[in-house]
């Protein structure tokens, strides 16, 4: 297995008697495409916070990159944490310039990562532009830009596709996709079933500060134990496989079967024309929703 | 990071809005004067305002008397208590600490920033008002508030010390800004806490009943600098206002550090 690189034992933040975090296990591995999902409410940004230093634990103990001290490893981390910010009356270079200057990088390299990262998110052209006249999409860019100034090993990213249109998310996954590639562990904490289910191949899912499942994605989509078969012949399929039919529609029949293939050739052996036959899996939506209890947004 | 904070000072028009804010006024004030040739009598309004009408040289003092109640104060809290509160609103304090900026280091480096702009603010004022001061009223020898006269050199050296305590005083204010900065996401409510406790301060020095407290509020010694332009130096309120805000500043720098080195930052 490879190394952790974020490791969280029984970590806790109470805020008053407001328990936001409550006893927090994760674990994500060097190279995973981790995604933290949770309803609005349920800790996510806190504990993103406390990986970043910015909240300071009640109690427990967390390893971020090899080291307790969260402070000491942040220049080997890119983050974006709850939507991006920067200087409106500066441009999106200066800001991007001043942030490096703010971390104390190599000056002498400074332009040149400045320009790279500007065309790795698309921002050439604007980048002169001042930030106060950029769009959410724009300034979700030049974040992201920010956090990969230093290329950094790992990626924490707290909703980063906020205001992105469907073209920009899109772009967005595929860049993750390929920094993923060359070797950035990628933690990327949404409420978007959709876009975690599109990018990650670990997830973890909180629920009122508890990490109610942590598994890889193909196994929180485990097989129902239900085929669903598409036959012109739905009459005889039905009499013929009998009780095990749960549902007919039209010309779709769900059969409770542990064999997919077992039941192909009961029905091909039977002359039952089969046009498509395909074993139903969960849903990532349906294992969150089960494991969570709901929005703690509403009152 | 105290390069970047202050190219991040000069860069921000609100800067130079509030330095020309700084200078407008005494500007106001000296040419309703000569316009008017009606100088305040001796010992009433600003300070130093009866001596100019006849000599501009004294009129940087004039006018750092003139911005000295209100306006520098509430320049320096609003500079102050945007720091770290400003940062918080805008939400580039969190990426500033996770490029990362040691919480320290950020802070040392806020107040530099501050005590720049302090610094700026007051001897932009004494250069502009001695450049106006001059040209409306002319130079003469300066006489002392005791009525002996001294030299330009003299009167350079005297005014020096007048920009150095006056921003000494002003530190105090930051001091107390920059700490209601740290416990704040908002820029508004840290100047304008600063700023109330200088009210308060201004208004307990004139109440007798406080006699008591009087000689520990921040603003009992601000006006000492006049005794700089007795003959001899009266030095007795000016080296107690000296120490008086080194305490203030001592404390309030190290409660500002205490509570930002701590602080959940959830802005």
């Amino acid at each position: 297995m490879s190394p952790p690189v974020i490791a969280t034992h029984a970590l806790v933040k109470r805020f008053g008697r407001f328990t936001a975090v409550d006893g927090v296990e994760l674990d994500v591995r060097e190279g995973d495409r981790y995604g933290f999902l949770g309803p609005n409410g349920s800790g996510k940004t806190t504990t993103v916070r406390m990986l970043l230093g910015l909240v300071l634990p009640t109690s427990g103990s967390l390893e971020v990159l090899g080291s307790s001290r969260p402070r000491t490893v942040l220049s080997q981390v890119g983050a974006m944490v709850e939507g991006p910010a920067a200087y409106g009356h500066l441009s999106g270079r200066a800001n991007l310039t001043t942030s490096d200057a703010a971390g104390g990088s190599d000056r002498r390299t400074r332009k040149a990562r400045v320009d790279e990262v500007l065309e790795r998110v698309g921002l050439v052209g604007i980048d002169t532009r001042p930030v106060k006249n950029y769009s959410l999409g724009m300034r979700q860019r030049l974040g992201l830009a920010a956090a990969l100034l230093q290329k950094p090993r790992l990626l924490i990213l707290d909703e980063p596709t906020n205001g992105l249109d469907p073209q920009g998310i899109r772009e967005f996954r595929d860049l993750l996709v390929e920094l993923n590639q060359a070797g950035t562990t990628v933690f990327l904490s949404s409420h978007l079933l959709a876009e975690i289910e599109a990018l990650c191949d670990r997830v973890g899912v909180l629920d009122l500060g508890r990490l109610v499942a942590q598994d890889s994605l193909t196994a929180l989509q485990a097989p129902t134990g239900r085929t669903q078969v598409q036959t012109p012949d739905v009459a005889e399929a039905a009499r013929l496989l009998g009780e095990r039919v749960e549902h007919v529609a039209q010309d779709l029949l769900l059969v409770r079967t542990h064999k997919p293939e077992e039941l192909n050739r009961q029905l091909v052996t039977a002359g039952v024309r089969v046009v498509s036959l395909m074993p139903e899996r969960h849903t990532l939506e349906d294992a969150v929703l089960s494991l969570t209890t709901g929005t703690s947004d509403r009152a | 990071m105290i390069v970047t904070e202050l190219l991040k000072l000069v860069r921000r028009p609100r800067t130079w809005v509030l330095v020309a804010l700084l200078v407008a006024l005494p500007t106001l004030v000296a040419l309703f004067v000569k316009l008017s040739e009606v100088a305040p009598r001796p010992g009433t309004g600003p300070a130093f305002l009866s001596a100019v009408i006849d000599n501009g040289t004294l009129f940087p003092a004039a006018a750092l008397a003139i911005v000295l109640p209100l306006f520098l104060p509430v320049a320096v809290a609003v500079v102050a208590g945007e720091s770290v509160a400003g940062e918080a609103q805008a939400g580039t304090l969190r990426y500033l600490l996770v490029r990362p900026v040691g919480r320290t280091r950020l802070l040392v480096a806020k107040l530099i920033a501050v005590l720049a702009f302090t610094l700026l603010a007051v001897s932009v004022v004494a250069l502009v008002s001695f450049g106006v001061g001059v040209a409306l009223f002319g130079s003469a020898t300066v006489s002392s508030v005791s009525g002996t006269e001294f030299s330009t050199a003299d009167a350079a050296v005297r005014i020096t010390l007048t920009v150095l305590y006056v921003g000494w005083s002003m530190l105090g204010v930051a001091a107390v800004a920059l700490f209601l900065s740290t416990l704040t996401d908002s820029p508004l409510v840290a100047a304008l806490g600063a700023v109330g406790v200088l009210v308060a301060s201004t208004l307990l020095v004139t109440l007798e009943a406080a006699a008591s407290v009087q000689p520990y509020l921040p603003t009992r010694y601000w006006f000492a600098f006049i005794d700089l332009y007795r003959d001899p130096v009266l030095t007795r309120d000016l080296f107690r206002g000296v120490a008086l805000q080194a305490v203030y500043i001592a404390v309030f720098l190290t409660a500002a550090w205490a509570s930002f080195t701590t602080k959940d930052v959830t802005s």
